[in-house]
């Protein structure tokens, strides 16, 4: 083996973690680009206020697909965000250390880990089929919710583990309640954690194609209540590219969708800046 | 002069390891009384049972009993909420939250149901006098109590402590993380409280043990060896193997 100077391999270290960076962030940049440079031309107001009208061609536009998908996030985000915080804080705070909470992390763990078709399989059967929701918004929301749970609840676990210890007795210290404790010291310090996991769950919800298209079904009818069928944009952009060509269309979809996301990490980092305000009291 | 905190026999289990053995020990009304030995000696232990704040260490077990102007602060019926509102705690590393000085302050007060604005007000100014940093702060109650120096912190933490109005306030080896000065200030303060507090005082520095309490005790792998006035355990330590610790010989 040739023998390389420690100078040279700091070199040749220094050169390929350069590239590496370089080259993951050249990789985003392309697809953001070369998916905004085709599809913003496409949009107009009229795209975004029709609804799909079929055909080889992809008539008609998102309007029902940007509405089933804004319900679908607002439903599962409602169930999600107190259950996922919820069984964060029992795990972290409350759970004795033992086997049965071992086992209780080893299998959210291990869920985490699931395919997402495999949850679609498990909404279809239990949520569509045996509940007798149909495919409807409401199943897609309660399977998502099953998918995205287990990485909810252990990243807010893991938020909420940060907090130093010493925060935590300061505060009992004081006479505080346990359940004070976490509402007024632990939760305002573990909020930015939280906050970043929740935003990755809406980015998995928004992305999410398979398990919603088992779920929720494929209609581009406008839903008119938790209980009709829907299709997301992300469905959609995989319709339109599939079925029709028009694969401008299907960009333009899909660049609506890198917006929507956009606009939805904007204002909960916004939401989580004033709530954390509010919840430590003062300026 | 009546004993303020009583230990009766006092047992103390990690899990499997004993860390205080038939600790019994009166501590006096307004003194200082100082707690010294060397690290893992359980003196750290034996205070934090004294506001009960080891309930929430897992498989951590407890024997005997600590009464507090002759109540049992184990027994079943007490709250430990209420324990803590009499026994006030500073630790170690100051540690405020990353809240503003004024919140800081009311903290305490606010849990225990306080809310009257101007109530408030006087309890920030009435702990900050009393903990020496008003007149550092007082046009600065809105900045953070993080932003202060380690001395400062310090002191925010006593008088956020002063603020529910305890009649105890255990300090952790308060001053281990100061510079000297900052150090000497609390030294006075401790001074200054306890004619109207009780002050237990674990620390690691046998200057400051002499310098600033009235009893010390003594404790060795889990044991109180020997306990006395300070004058005593300094100039005439009864037990050789306080004479060996204070003298500097292992420790």
């Amino acid at each position: 083996m040739i023998k390389l100077s420690p100078k040279l391999m700091q070199k040749i270290a220094w050169g390929f973690t350069w590239a590496a960076g370089i080259i993951s962030v050249l990789i985003l940049v392309l697809i953001i680009g070369y998916v905004l440079a085709k599809g913003l031309p496409v949009i107009s107001l009229e795209f975004l206020l029709t609804s799909p009208e079929g055909g080889l061609s992809g008539e008609g536009g998102i309007f029902s697909c940007i509405v089933a998908t804004l319900w679908l996030i607002a439903i599962t985000m409602a169930i999600l965000i107190p259950l996922g915080i919820g069984a964060a804080i029992y795990l972290a705070e409350y759970a004795p250390d033992s086997k049965f909470t071992r086992l209780i992390r080893y299998s959210v763990d291990l869920l985490a880990g699931v395919p997402s078709i495999v949850f679609g399989l498990f909404g279809f059967a239990v949520f569509v089929m045996a509940l007798h929701l149909s495919y409807s918004i409401l199943a897609g929301a309660l399977t998502l919710v099953c998918l995205l749970l287990p990485f909810l609840v252990r990243s807010a676990e893991e938020a909420i583990r940060t907090v130093p210890q010493e925060q935590r007795e300061a505060a009992l210290s004081l006479g505080a309640t346990r359940w004070q404790t976490i509402v007024h010291v632990i939760m305002p310090a573990a909020l930015p954690g939280i906050i970043t996991g929740i935003i990755l769950c809406v980015g998995g919800a928004v992305a999410e194609s398979a398990c919603l298209y088992v779920t929720m079904g494929g209609s581009a009818a406008m839903p008119t209540s938790l209980l009709s069928g829907g299709r997301t944009l992300a469905v959609h952009v995989f319709y339109l590219a599939m079925e029709t060509n028009a694969l401008d269309k299907a960009l333009a979809t899909g660049a609506v969708l890198i917006i929507l996301i956009f606009i939805i990490n904007l204002s909960t980092r916004w939401l989580s800046q004033r709530l954390q305000a509010k919840m430590s009291g003062g300026t | 002069m009546n004993p303020k905190i009583q230990t009766k026999e006092l047992d103390f289990h990690y899990g499997k390891v004993q860390a205080l053995k038939k600790v019994t020990l009166d501590i006096k009304e307004h003194q200082v009384t100082a707690l010294i030995g060397p690290s893992g000696c359980g003196k750290s232990t034996f205070l934090r049972t004294l506001n009960r704040m080891n309930d929430v260490i897992p498989n951590a077990r407890l024997e005997g009993a600590v009464f507090l102007d002759g109540l049992n602060i184990y027994a079943p019926e007490v709250d430990v909420v209420e324990v803590r509102k009499r026994v006030g705690m500073v630790f170690q590393q100051p540690n405020p939250f990353p809240k503003s000085i004024y919140e800081n302050v009311i903290f305490g007060p606010r849990m225990l149901g306080l809310n009257h604005r101007t109530n408030l007000n006087d309890v920030v100014e009435k702990s900050l006098r009393a903990s020496g940093l008003w007149d550092e702060v007082k046009d600065n109650l809105g900045k953070s109590g993080m932003a202060l120096s380690g001395g400062q912190q310090q002191r925010l933490c006593i008088a956020r402590a002063l603020a529910i109005e305890p009649e105890i306030i255990l300090m952790d080896e308060p001053c281990s993380s100061l510079d000297p000065i900052s150090t000497l200030r609390i030294e006075e303060l401790m001074q200054e409280l306890k004619g109207k507090y009780t002050i237990v005082i674990v620390t690691h520095n046998m200057q400051q043990a002499a310098r600033a309490s009235d009893w010390t005790g003594f404790f060795l792998l889990g044991e109180m060896v020997e306990y006395g006035p300070t004058s005593e355990i300094f100039s005439r330590p009864k037990d050789k193997r306080t004479e060996d610790y204070i003298t500097g010989r292992f420790g």
